[in-house]
């Protein structure tokens, strides 16, 4: 098989090199949210797993999904949504902070005393 | 064969669309038709991550409690598997750019294979909390696998009871610790007595842990499907490929799936520490 293959006019074809490190990171960052998971950093715990989600998320979408070589509307387009879905819950987690915990009492045992 | 086209009139070949003006344009329209969906996709799976965050946020007890039947070295193998198969998707991406007909077929094969290990994986889990009841709604019936535990009822095994051999009938499911069996000393399941109930890690069962189960499985059952159909549109590649349709000139479906492909990945691995790895 030729090495220089001549690819697409009109696309950018990405090397493999550049496939196999990402996805070496991902490996790795997954065992690391793993292992993270082994020590107790109390309520931080999740931000730091959710922390190593972004990272992963983000290489995901910037090189398999070609963000990175794209025209930057795509980017937009993603990053658009992400934005709309996040106003979209932190909102609906302000109204629920007027959640009435204890009008059944008993019902939310670790809200209300 | 397709790139005897390239450089010459762009109108001869067969995957020009009447309606645009240039394979360039196609492919743009095309992306850009896609990323649309992905956007209607990610707005789907915001819908549940929200019900999750507002449910988390207003009982925290609750997926304390509950997250402890989930196996997360399964949940943690099924996200390598899923990155493994979005690599085999990009290398396929490549394959039919460069026009690498036989890796190509090889590529959207071992995606498929490692779509088939995931949903495979997710059978096992399912499976498990089918058979102690560990459903959504009223389904939820929590059941232990030993009747008689070695406690007299009043004390439950809190140390990690994953290496405890099952008693039901020969499965090597693992047992998330103290899940099942730990229920199963309690004099009244899923009712959050201090008194009697002894407890587990988390405290005694608090009211209402059908409402994880139910997130639980409505995000990792619509994610279930989104896998299933993403095979299928991989064998809808995989067949059109095995007359060498995709090349240098025309590549854009085997684009476009991969990338539906990477985000049902990017889905699950914001899914996988939200559900498998609560502290």
């Amino acid at each position: 098989m030729s090495k220089h293959q001549e690819g697409p006019a009109y696309a950018h074809v990405v090397p493999v090199r550049t496939l196999l490190g990402v996805f070496g990171a991902l490996m790795f960052l997954t065992v690391l949210t793993y292992a993270v998971t082994y020590v107790d950093l109390g309520a931080l715990n999740i931000w730091v797993a959710l922390g190593i989600a972004l990272v992963k998320g983000t290489l995901v979408a910037l090189v398999f999904m070609h963000l990175l070589w794209d025209k930057k509307f795509y980017a937009v387009v993603l990053v658009s949504a992400l934005l709309c879905v996040m106003i979209f819950i932190g909102i609906a987690l302000l109204d629920s902070g007027q959640y009435q915990a204890d009008l059944i009492p008993g019902f939310a045992p670790a809200i209300t005393p | 064969m397709s790139t005897a086209h390239e450089g010459r009139d762009e109108h001869a070949d067969p995957h020009l669309q009447h309606h645009f003006g240039s394979m360039a344009q196609q492919y743009d329209s095309g992306k850009f038709g896609m990323w649309l969906f992905l956007v209607t996709e990610v707005l789907l799976f915001g819908g549940l991550f929200c019900a999750y965050a507002v449910y988390r946020a207003n009982h925290p007890e609750i997926f304390a409690y509950a997250h402890q039947f989930l196996d997360k070295t399964l949940g943690g193998l099924n996200t390598l598997v899923l990155i493994v198969s979005s690599l085999t998707m990009a290398m396929a991406v490549r394959c039919a750019q460069l026009g690498q007909q036989r890796r190509l077929k090889q590529m959207l094969a071992a995606t498929l294979l490692c779509a088939c290990v995931f949903l495979g994986v997710k059978g096992v889990e399912y499976e498990h909390k089918w058979k102690h009841g560990l459903l959504w709604g009223t389904r939820y019936a929590p059941q232990g696998e030993t009747a008689a535990p070695a406690a007299a009822g009043t004390q439950v095994e809190t140390t990690a009871a994953a290496a405890a051999a099952p008693a039901d009938g020969g499965t090597t499911l693992p047992h998330a610790a103290t899940g099942p069996e730990g229920l199963a000393d309690r004099p009244q399941a899923g009712h959050g007595d201090a008194a009697h109930g002894g407890h587990g890690p988390a405290g005694p069962a608090p009211r209402n842990v059908h409402l994880f189960f139910g997130i639980y499985f409505v995000m990792t059952g619509l994610h279930g499907i989104h896998v299933l159909a993403g095979m299928i549109a991989i064998v809808w590649l995989l067949r059109r490929s095995a007359s060498g349709e995709f090349g240098p000139g025309y590549f854009a479906p085997v684009d476009f799936v991969g990338l539906y492909w990477h985000l049902v990945d990017l889905i699950w691995i914001f899914l996988f520490p939200l559900l498998y790895l609560i502290h």
